[in-house]
């Protein structure tokens, strides 16, 4: 696969690598491209795809409030937190 | 000794008062002590949970509860380090969920609570459950009791490994494309993955939301039916549970005759690269089927080939959106950056180990703009197909039988800078994924030097659970394999 670009998918998929990492997965991954590759052998021709194996859609539930996590559950594990919130970098300047 | 029982033979033991839980359990940890520190199958356990839970047990006997109300009362099991267990610690044996204690129960766990079970034990697994030998932990490879310079499988080889060697009744584990039935075929024990939607997913981390289901590690097909019936049924908080009553699957294992059943043999499993050992494992007991009064019909299921293929990409794709989760924000481990996707990109690429990066880019790959249709659709429709081929295959027929595994347990090593030569060591057991069926794996034989095991794979069709344990008890209990034990039992 010519056009696999492993430093453009690694920063879509907010995954740092280092250099050696580049190279070995970028490596790697160009031999299993060519494998899956195959299935541009099979006729799909008017065939729909599956998307799961069960033939249920549109499930809901009641409409009925419950209880869920609370808030101090929800937050036990965070690894930065403060006044009850999540904690992350800055975001706007 | 109580702990090489089975977990049906324990209920009967505790039933009876010839032992209590808390001897069930004491077994149980000291076998853990005497052959853990060979087989690395655990991860952590929390000693005086268990004792309490094992007390309680017996409490419950003593006034009178007996195991038509409760089932699993008073036997210790254990589950892959991937189940929230609330209170307890759940990893995925990734560095990313370093310290993430679960705030709730996983639905299997609050079942097995319920039916009066020991919970214990968090059982090593590939990072994520992505892999075939447990070498992608991050905490180190569990080994084959059978052989400890081989991989048990994987990805729930702490599973195989625990309960081939006695540290516990059964196990819980998970299966996206074989994690069960693999693992449980290389360590010669029963592993068994329920029909898509039987067994609910919530609290189970997920990996290919499609594909992944939970089901039992056992000794034998009876205790394997004894936990489905446990696990199995509907639950609101998975959409794609199946909302339909569960069979009395214990009832349904039959008296040994197969007469009547016709069992497919799929044409397009005889495949290069099968060690003959395997195979003639695999013909003895398509004779064995035969005597028991099987009729064996060859089958065609014209899409295996691309089988493989169609998993590498619908897996992965689906991993690289469940898993965007782990982003350093609200759980696990964070490495900080001068801006959210700089905190997100090294907390990723330092928590996650190469396996787990590799299918999350691929997966971000066949996902991308302008590869979409030629890779992710693609496989869907090629799936689509693959599931016509069974449903087909099981107008003709009861259940299908293959050898689970090409080989019996390869080295420590062997395969592991080879991802794609790992990933077809999955060949017989990813359709079964793919087209949502159930599968079994039982024991079959042995390979001569070393003494490997081997494992016989029976699918049946959607919510055919009944029909494959009745052919997979019938086996089993006409063959001496799933009394043999392994060296460390």
């Amino acid at each position: 696969m010519s056009d696999f670009d492993i430093r453009y998918v690694a920063r879509l998929a907010r995954v740092a690598l280092t250099p050696e990492e580049e190279k070995k997965l970028g490596n790697q991954l160009g031999l299993i491209l060519g494998y899956i590759d195959q299935l541009k052998q099979v006729n799909v021709d008017g065939v729909e795809p599956l998307s799961h194996a069960v033939p249920l859609f549109n499930v809901t539930r009641p409409d009925i409030p419950a209880p869920s996590l609370d808030h101090e559950a929800a937050l036990r594990n965070a690894p930065s937190k403060a006044s009850g919130l999540f904690v992350v970098p800055k975001i706007v300047e | 000794m109580l702990h090489q029982l089975t977990l049906t033979d324990l209920t009967h033991r505790l039933a009876r008062r010839e032992c209590s839980a808390a001897d069930a359990l004491q077994s149980c940890l000291d076998q853990i002590q005497r052959v853990d520190g060979q087989l690395h199958a655990f991860l952590s356990w929390d000693e005086a949970d268990a004792r309490r839970q094992a007390e309680a047990a017996d409490a419950a006997l003593a006034s009178g509860i007996t195991h038509a109300e409760r089932p699993l009362l008073g036997v210790p099991i254990a589950l892959k380090d991937v189940f929230c267990h609330e209170g307890q610690p759940c990893g995925c044996s990734s560095r990313i969920l370093q310290g993430f204690v679960s705030p709730y129960d996983a639905t299997v766990v609050s079942r097995l609570k319920k039916a009066g079970a020991v919970v214990f034990g968090r059982l090593n697994m590939d990072e994520f459950a992505m892999g075939s030998s447990t070498e992608n932990s991050a905490y180190g490879p569990t080994l084959n009791p059978w052989d400890t310079t081989r991989i048990p499988g994987g990805s729930s080889g702490g599973c195989a490994a625990a309960v081939a060697a006695n540290e516990c009744f059964a196990a819980l584990g998970s299966d996206t494309g074989g994690s069960i039935r693999q693992p449980a075929a290389l360590c010669g024990i029963v592993g068994m993955k329920p029909t898509y939607g039987l067994v609910s997913r919530f609290g189970l981390v997920a990996f290919a939301s499609s594909l992944d289901q939970v089901g039992p590690f056992t000794k034998d097909v009876r205790d394997s039916a004894r936990l489905l019936q446990v696990i199995a049924g509907p639950d609101s908080r998975d959409s794609t549970s199946i909302p339909s009553p569960v069979p009395d699957y214990l009832a349904g294992l039959g008296h040994g005759s197969l007469k009547g059943l016709r069992i497919g043999l799929p044409r397009e499993y005889q495949v290069g690269g099968m060690d003959p050992e395997v195979s003639a494992a695999f013909q003895a007991a398509l004779t064995q089927l035969t005597a028991l009064g099987a009729e064996l019909v060859e089958v065609s299921l014209p899409h295996t080939e691309y089988a493989a293929a169609t998993y590498y990409i619908i897996a992965p794709a689906e991993a690289s959106a469940n898993l965007s989760r782990f982003d350093g924000v609200r759980y696990g481990l964070r490495v900080d950056g001068a801006s959210p996707e700089e905190m997100n990109s090294r907390t990723r690429g330092t928590g996650f180990g190469p396996e787990v990066k590799r299918r999350i880019i691929l997966g971000t790959y066949v996902l991308s703009s302008g590869y979409y249709d030629a890779f992710y659709v693609r496989a869907q429709k090629v799936r689509t197909l693959i599931r016509q081929d069974f449903l087909q295959a099981f107008q003709k027929v009861d259940a299908i039988v293959t050898p689970t595994t090409p080989t019996a347990a390869f080295r420590l090593g062997e395969k592991s800078d080879d991802p794609l030569q790992m990933y077809l060591s999955d060949i017989f057991t990813i359709s079964c994924n793919l087209a949502g069926i159930c599968g079994i794996s039982i024991p079959c034989g042995l390979t001569a030097t070393p003494r490997l095991p081997i494992g016989l794979q029976i699918l049946a069709p959607p919510f055919g659970e009944a029909t494959m344990y009745r052919v997979a008890h019938a086996y089993e209990q006409s063959t001496p394999w799933h009394r043999q034990q392994s060296p460390l039992s």
